[in-house]
């Protein structure tokens, strides 16, 4: 061969150093029987540091963050059968966020696949409805190509999850060993660059709005647009609101900025959303969490642009006007050069009048809570938070109330501070996303907001933290119930708190130390400033902060389910 | 509204499997599929009969589109186009049956394929409508077992779907 040294690798050694060839510096996993060649190969080298967890939903969930914090392709590498099925939270939670990803997953050997063999599971038939893509390599020389195409299918695109399924026989068997540089397939040629003509339209009908407004998903954090959208917005002088996922991709302190919207969005972004006369969607897709009632919603009428790199989100679930397929950030600088072309800006005094409306409806001040309580109230415990943080740390969190409250008063300023399960809404993400956060990001303040509920469902973490020295910071606003469903029991049921309130907690600070970490309970408002600051001041340490909150908070403003924007419960 | 649409994908193990997971993962109704191999023995060809809104099936086409072993698609309602679909059909033929049998196959354009002393079994191909027509067209007591293979649709003239 000219040149070129071929050598022949096991299976297991190509898959070491196919990930040595993608620069993954850390794998997250589980061992187990069909990936034992695997791991014998992980090893010895050292360039690829394995992370060992307690459970293979916490490989994937961290994995995941890792990617999300970073924009590198997460890795979870877990064996077959249980391994797979555990892991199914994880890809279908990354599945929904969009986030890049590739799972290797041990199979048992191809002789006996389809025998129920044991620790056999059909994983390319169970995760297919929630990857991007999978593979099933039935012969060693297709390795080293299917990994590509898996790395290259996760990061391009849409991102997403892609399972690669290997038998335990292939990881023995040699062959050559080459890693293709580049990869190319006839089936699969995302669009890149959005259309100019249509860019053309969209500034003629942002250019004409009386009421304009923004909003933003997670495409703009995960297209890395953030930048590009603050120009955009800064220039045209429209109100901009992001959804859950989008939060930190448009400056949170920036005065064009209404908050999140949706079911718990600000008064004010959700009234601008329902009222306004042209809308530009940027990467986000009209969710149920989002816009409420699809019907209710399209009953004002209004133009929409929708800037999307999935062309199977624009028009889903609401009409669009004028599509634009793309990437956001190609899409986003285009609108920018055409508008800076385009004679004359917007209309200034309709904005003015806009803004003045806006005004009015953000002096409802939706987020106000009791400052006076002698119980903590949890909005002020993330509101410490961010004071103490100084708004500049990772904030992972899980899934319910303390989700919601700390999207709404931890305000993010920056793309991928902000680390949480919006799509599938996952219980049990908080503390691997703090871990998968804290290995990629082995210098910076992560804390994970979340709730006695949500934390017990990965709380075995605590072990994999301790492992790692992973100085995370649990804040856990402990209300002693499951708050979200309790208070839509308290709304839509009667009060009728069935099975929300979780009796037989542990003593979480005895638990953090027993797993070696600090604990701490806090009872009393005046103790969450010094707790948080002493929290933070150990550098070294995971802090388990156990805040004791008023068990009958509830979040507000709230869309409820099946109603329109407009159509709140306000406090 | 009906549509007939016809998809080439990679001639991949479960490449059929990510189309009906995806139909049926999104509701959407499948009245028939069909697939098999084409010229180029890498690429399979699927015809699919689908029914929906037209909101409905712009999103089909899209998630097709969306998959990764989905190298074209084409909504054939939307131009010219001709569809064939091939039945069997096993049915009683004794006494005076068993000629008015054939020659209600005879008008059909069908071919008794195989026969025994009991029973013709005909083959029959044209538009779903006329294989439809054909069923009601015999005495229905007489009908053993049928079997279809869905319809298989190709564009007129030179509208081609090829990569």
């Amino acid at each position: 061969m000219s040149g070129f040294k071929i050598m022949q690798l096991s299976g297991a050694e190509i898959v070491v150093r196919c990930l040595q060839e993608e620069g993954i510096e850390h794998v997250f996993g589980y061992p187990g029987g069909a990936v034992l060649f695997l791991y014998d190969e992980l090893f010895k080298q050292d360039k690829v540091k394995h992370v060992l967890v307690r459970h293979e939903q916490a490989a994937v969930h961290a994995a995941d963050a890792y990617a999300r914090s970073t924009d590198k392709v997460g890795v979870a590498l877990v064996t077959s059968g249980p391994g797979v099925t555990n892991a199914i939270t994880g890809i279908a939670t990354a599945y929904m966020d969009s986030i890049p990803m590739v799972i290797l997953a041990g199979q048992v050997p191809t002789h006996a696949i389809g025998e129920d063999a044991f620790q056999e599971c059909d994983t390319v038939g169970i995760t297919r409805p929630c990857v991007k893509h999978n593979f099933l390599v039935k012969d060693v020389k297709d390795l080293a190509l299917t990994i590509k195409k898996a790395f290259y299918i996760a990061a391009t695109g849409r991102p997403g999850p892609v399972v690669v399924d290997i038998p335990k026989d292939l990881t023995t068997h040699k062959t050559d060993f080459v890693y293709p540089k580049t990869v190319s397939m006839r089936s699969y040629n995302p669009v890149v660059k959005g259309h100019a003509g249509q860019i053309k339209k969209a500034v003629k009908l942002l250019l004409e709005a009386k009421r304009p407004m923004i909003y933003t998903g997670g495409g703009v954090i995960l297209g890395n647009a953030s930048a590009e959208l603050a120009q955009f917005v800064r220039m045209i002088g429209f109100p901009c609101t992001n959804t859950l996922m989008g939060l930190g991709g448009f400056p949170a302190t920036d005065k064009h900025f209404l908050g999140m919207l949706g079911m718990h969005g600000t008064y004010e972004a959700n009234m601008a959303m329902q009222h306004c006369d042209v809308l530009l969607a940027v990467g986000a897709r009209f969710d149920d969490r989002v816009i409420g009632n699809p019907k209710h919603f399209s009953e004002q009428p209004r133009k929409i642009v929708h800037i999307d790199i999935d062309p199977a989100s624009i028009s889903k679930r609401v009409k669009v006007d004028v599509p634009v397929v793309g990437n956001v950030r190609d899409v986003l600088k285009e609108l920018i050069r055409q508008l800076v072309a385009a004679r004359g800006g917007p209309d200034k005094e309709a904005l003015k009048a806009w803004w003045k409306q806006i005004e009015l409806w953000r002096g409802r001040d939706c987020l106000k809570y009791d400052h006076s309580s002698a119980i903590i109230k949890p909005q002020f415990v993330v509101e410490k938070l961010y004071e103490i943080t100084k708004g500049d740390a990772y904030i992972t969190s899980d899934v319910g109330q303390h989700q919601m409250w700390a999207a709404q008063f931890y305000k993010f300023d920056k793309p991928r501070r902000w680390i949480n399960s919006g799509g599938l809404g996952t219980m049990g993400v908080g503390l691997p996303y703090a871990m998968g956060v804290q290995m990629a990001h082995p210098k910076a303040t992560v804390a994970c907001v979340t709730g006695e509920a949500s934390i017990q469902m990965c709380i075995q973490e605590l072990s994999t933290c301790k492992q790692y020295r992973l100085p995370v910071k649990l804040v856990n606003l402990n209300n002693r119930y499951m708050g979200m469903v309790r208070q839509w029991q308290e709304f839509f049921h009667g009060n009728r708190y069935a099975e929300s309130y979780m009796d037989a907690l542990p003593d979480f600070v005895k638990l953090a130390e027993s797993y070696g970490h600090v604990g701490m309970r806090i009872d009393k408002p005046a103790d969450v400033e010094p707790a948080l600051k002493e929290a933070f001041s150990r550098k070294k340490d995971l802090v388990f902060l156990d805040f004791i909150t008023d068990q009958t908070e509830n979040v507000f403003p709230m869309v409820p389910g099946g109603k329109g924007l407009s159509e709140m419960i306000l406090v | 509204m009906r549509h007939i649409i016809s998809v080439l994908l990679e001639n991949e193990a479960g490449a059929l499997s990510r189309v009906a997971g995806l139909f049926s993962a999104r509701g959407y109704n499948i009245e028939s599929l069909t697939v098999a191999p084409t010229e180029d023995a890498t690429l399979s060809r699927m015809t699919i009969v689908t029914s929906g809104s037209d909101d409905i099936i712009e999103q089909i086409n899209k998630q097709l589109n969306k998959l990764i072993d989905v190298v074209k698609v084409v909504d054939l309602s939307e131009g010219d186009h001709i569809e064939r679909e091939l039945m069997l059909v096993k049915v009683r033929a004794v006494g005076k049956d068993r000629e008015e049998m054939k020659r209600l196959a005879d008008i059909f354009r069908g071919r008794i394929i195989d026969v025994t002393d009991k029973d013709y079994t005909i083959e029959l191909t044209g538009p779903g409508s006329k294989l439809d027509a054909f069923l009601k067209a015999i005495d229905p007591t007489a009908i053993l077992e049928t079997v279809r293979t869905g319809a298989s649709g190709i564009g007129r003239g030179d509208r081609v779907l090829k990569v």
